[in-house]
């Protein structure tokens, strides 16, 4: 046993690559059931009544986008088949790409023929930089921090926002975040304070983060591919059109995650026998 | 008196402002004033930054460290997207023929060819460089040695099952009504209610430790980020 | 609202009937003012009781309206018999003298609000001008009767928001106890604060990089000042250098912004003059390098692979590069004190680092490295509030406890209701 107590790190690094590319390379399926949480954030954009204002926050950057895009693909195709109007924003400076690529994907790419028009059914706000700050300041005036949506329209021109003032004016607000500013920002400065309706989507790391905020300041969460995928499964049990594999990205990353699980399993049950082989005689102290 | 006093009087009069708005609702406006000016400031700290990262590379070049290849390529780079972002380098023209109208970050202009096909992939290996170090830490540092770590390891365990399929196949036997004891419920149980009540009260920790802070920023008992020397 | 579970079938075929009788009514009143009816199509029967009061606590520009649903806006009516309600504010002139009432404001408005929706803040208004408000239902055939608030509706500005009292008295009672302990200490009330090992080991890791003759790298977190755990970071950073400084050891801080890199300077060069080695101060070693968090991370990582610095310190606001750092840290043979405000983030640095800060130790650090009395007091004014969390949380356990065990006895009910609603709902 010699050779554990010695592992080159190396090894343990080219299986993880092997368990995490072998699943994802021969397309294998894992199959998920909607947990409560998920269903919570799935239920209520299916509740709300056609036409309803909602905003979605792209809180992340294209590091995290493997993690996070696929819930943020989900929830726009959610608010397009419920024809909600769309209020798009991002608190980071790169995810202003992020945003206009899940318009011109998913809004005007696979809706195409629903006709959504920017400004009346949707609106891409685009990035303001000051963080939390930019929460805080649109809680009170929309207008305070975008005068105008990305395009330099004013929100006056817009059917969308011309009737917004604030947050407060919003049905319901989505963040889907990988760190800060993001959920714990929105639930301090907006759902908290305004008592608003709030749903976020987060990465593995943070989502424990959010546990303590439900049910009171936020309605569900979606942690990570897992929550993804299950929103996808949700979204695909009740949209047919939806059951398809193009449009179910994360339930195919379910695979690849389950084996990374398996092998972390293995690795620390090896690393606790190397431990307990090189232990001095005597017992545990 | 100017490299302490004022500062420390600049951020005792922007912290009280910040807190009187909260309860004053005439006050809000005071508050979005604030909000913005920290923006403006903020912005110029990008120039300050740059300016910091381009002397310490020229001097690292000029004195030939060791490295100082590695310290051009950050030059030239830094150099590069700021001139194709600037100058608007192969933005598409506007509805009114202007290349200029258009955004920097328009499809198919040099800055978004940057954005798209070096800094996304760069980044995103970074990033998952992580799955490779959770597999090391996990062979080197979780350790059977006594109770607490015993009982970390056990809900490892089950978190780590109960997230995947895995979970749910090892305990489709037990029955539906019993379904709090399968990984999956187990793993339900620990993330809402272990997970949820240690967080609470670390945040609560947290939250507090927080405000002492800050009350000691606005009375100006602490000043280490002023340089005073005290604490 | 479930109306219709709620009427009896007889009453309800009177509401049928009546609700058509005011639609015709009401479409008649309406004059130009309703959309032209569809033939065809029948009259959504119109919203009822339509209140305007003004929204409390805020600046005067705000009210609240509520109304309830038409009979016909019911999920089960498909297609929809209502599409949505048109909402229509007239401003009232102005009464001269006494008013902060803006004349020129557009004299109506419009909102468009969809189905199933019994209430709306109008956050448009001007403090002290008189609204008047009509309601419609819309249906495919056209609009409903319409209904109006009783009377005119005038925003009052308020300038105490009386919703969050709860909060003010908390607060109040929190930093009180800060500054009541403070000023104690300072009288000079000894105090005694538990020891913590990460800051007791800060001074042997120092020491240990001057015996390797390696440098001290020290990370103040990847967010900005306006983060107080980054400024709690920058004062555990002031003794760090005055020990390196002391020890003449290397001290190096890449910082991923630059208001940081600042701030740590001056705490670096007020710790050097301090040991009284301002001539080792070098400000080149205390750098810019990205606000991108993975470009600093790889700068970060691949200096620590190519310097292999004895001694790594991470304190601040950590995110995903924290496993990275630790795991690279041991890998060169670091010792690694890590301490973040970033729950999340606790088990990597506890996982990789040597020792860790939980939370609330990062913001007592700077007390306890500096044993000033004043900030020792702000430690007990903290303990004050933990005091004072603990008793909320279980007064709140026993009171939500009592009202499910007695579920008829009002008077924890009303308890729960103060405590959660008034006391603890406005933070």
């Amino acid at each position: 046993m010699a050779w554990l107590q010695t592992l080159d790190r190396r090894w343990i690094f080219l299986a993880m690559l092997l368990a995490v590319a072998l699943p994802q390379l021969l397309q294998v399926r894992v199959p998920e059931k909607p947990t409560p949480l998920v269903l919570n954030v799935f239920r209520k954009i299916e509740e709300l009544p056609e036409g309803s204002r909602v905003l979605i926050s792209f809180d992340y950057s294209p590091s995290s986008e493997g993690e996070l895009a696929p819930m943020a693909a989900a929830l726009v195709r959610h608010c397009c088949e419920k024809r909600h109007r769309m209020v798009l924003m991002t608190l980071w400076p790169d995810g202003k790409p992020l945003v206009e690529r899940a318009i011109s994907r998913i809004i005007e790419g696979e809706y195409a023929a629903l006709g959504l028009q920017a400004g009346r059914d949707y609106v891409n706000l685009g990035y303001r930089p000051g963080k939390e700050v930019v929460i805080k300041t649109i809680a009170t005036s929309l207008r305070a921090e975008f005068p105008t949506d990305d395009a330099g329209t004013p929100l006056d021109d817009l059917p969308l926002t011309a009737e917004v003032t604030n947050l407060q004016d919003l049905d319901l607000l989505i963040s889907i975040s990988a760190g800060f500013p993001g959920l714990k920002e929105w639930v301090q400065y907006a759902s908290s304070p305004l008592k608003l309706p709030l749903a976020v989507g987060a990465t593995a790391v943070q989502a424990p983060q959010a546990y303590p905020y439900i049910p009171r300041q936020l309605l569900g969460i979606l942690a990570a591919v897992k929550g993804a995928a299950e929103y996808e499964v949700a979204l695909g049990e009740r949209y047919p059109n939806l059951a398809i594999p193009e449009r179910q990205d994360a339930v195919r990353r379910m695979a690849p995650q389950l084996w990374a699980h398996l092998l972390i399993i293995a690795l620390i049950v090896l690393g606790n026998v190397a431990a307990l082989v090189s232990r001095p005689r005597g017992g545990v102290r | 008196m100017l490299r302490n006093t004022i500062p420390w009087l600049i951020a005792a009069c922007a912290g009280s402002v910040i807190i009187a708005a909260y309860f004053v609702p005439s006050a809000q406006g005071w508050q979005d004033t604030i909000g913005q000016w920290f923006e403006v400031l903020a912005s110029f700290a990008f120039v300050l930054g740059g300016v910091n990262l381009a002397m310490q590379n020229l001097q690292k070049i000029s004195a030939r460290e060791p490295g100082w290849g590695y310290a051009a390529v950050t030059l030239m780079s830094f150099l590069v997207t700021l001139g194709v972002g600037l100058f608007k380098v192969g933005v598409p023209a506007d509805s009114s023929g202007s290349r200029w109208g258009g955004s920097y970050q328009a499809e198919g202009s040099a800055f978004w060819w940057l954005y798209e096909y070096a800094y996304n992939p760069t980044i995103s290996t970074i990033f998952a460089l992580l799955a490779f170090y959770v597999a090391s830490a996990a062979f080197r540092a979780f350790r059977w040695k006594n109770t607490e770590a015993t009982l970390l390891l056990a809900t490892a365990f089950i978190v780590l099952l109960g997230r995947t399929y895995a979970g749910a196949v090892l305990t489709s036997a037990i029955p539906e009504e019993y379904s709090a004891f399968t990984f999956p419920g187990l793993t339900t149980l620990i993330m809402g209610v272990v997970n949820t009540a240690g967080q609470r009260a670390i945040m609560i920790g947290i939250a507090l430790g927080v405000a002492a802070t800050s009350l000691k920023v606005l009375l100006g008992i602490n000043r280490s980020y002023l340089g005073s020397g005290d604490g | 609202m479930n109306l219709l579970c709620r009427i009896p079938p007889r009453r309800y075929w009177f509401a049928v009937c009546l609700g058509w009788v005011l639609c015709c009514c009401g479409w008649g009143a309406a004059g130009a003012q309703p959309g032209e009816p569809v033939p065809g199509e029948s009259l959504p029967g119109p919203p009822g009781g339509l209140e305007g009061v003004d929204h409390p606590g805020d600046n005067g520009t705000a009210i609240d309206l509520r109304w309830s649903l038409s009979i016909d806006d019911r999920a089960e009516f498909k297609p929809r018999r209502v599409k949505g309600y048109r909402l229509e504010r007239r401003a009232l002139p102005s009464v001269a003298g006494g008013s902060e009432a803006d004349s020129s404001t557009d004299e109506t408005q419009v909102f468009e609000l969809p189905y199933g929706v019994g209430q709306f803040v109008d956050r448009q208004c001007v403090p002290g001008r008189s609204y008047q408000y009509r309601l419609w239902a819309v249906g495919p055939g056209g609009e409903s009767a319409v209904v109006e608030t009783a009377g005119p509706v005038t925003p009052r500005r308020q300038w105490f928001d009386g919703t969050r009292t709860g909060f003010a008295l908390l607060l109040l009672a929190i930093c009180g106890a800060v500054i009541w302990f403070t000023e104690r200490a300072k009288r000079g009330k000894s105090l005694h604060v538990r020891e913590i090992a990460a800051l007791r080991a800060m001074r042997e890791a120092v020491g240990r990089a001057t015996e390797m003759g390696r440098p001290c790298l020290f990370i103040p977190g990847i967010e900005d000042m306006n983060e107080i755990a980054t400024v709690a970071g920058v004062a555990i950073l002031s003794h760090v250098a005055e020990t390196a400084a002391d020890y003449q050891a290397e001290i190096v801080v890449p910082t991923t912004r630059s208001l940081v890199m600042t701030a740590a300077q001056e705490a670096v060069w007020g710790a050097y003059l301090k040991a009284d080695r301002a001539d080792d101060y070098r400000p080149d070693r205390i750098y810019y390098v990205s606000d991108e968090q993975f470009a600093y991370v790889a700068h970060v990582t691949g200096y620590m692979v190519r310097e292999k610095p004895a001694a790594c310190f991470y304190t601040g606001v950590f995110y995903a590069e924290s496993l990275i750092f630790a795991e690279t840290g041991n890998s060169v043979g670091a010792i690694q004190i890590a301490g973040t405000s970033e729950a999340t983030q606790l088990p990597f640095f506890v996982a990789g680092c040597d020792y860790t800060l939980m939370g609330e130790e990062l913001f007592a650090a700077s007390a306890y490295l500096t044993r000033e009395p004043q900030q020792l007091g702000s430690l007990k004014g903290q303990d004050a509030g933990k005091v004072l969390a603990v008793v909320l949380l279980l007064a709140g356990c026993l009171l939500a406890t009592a009202v499910e065990v007695w579920p008829g006895w009002d008077p924890p009910v009303n308890a729960l209701r103060w405590l959660t609603g008034r006391l603890l709902g406005g933070g």
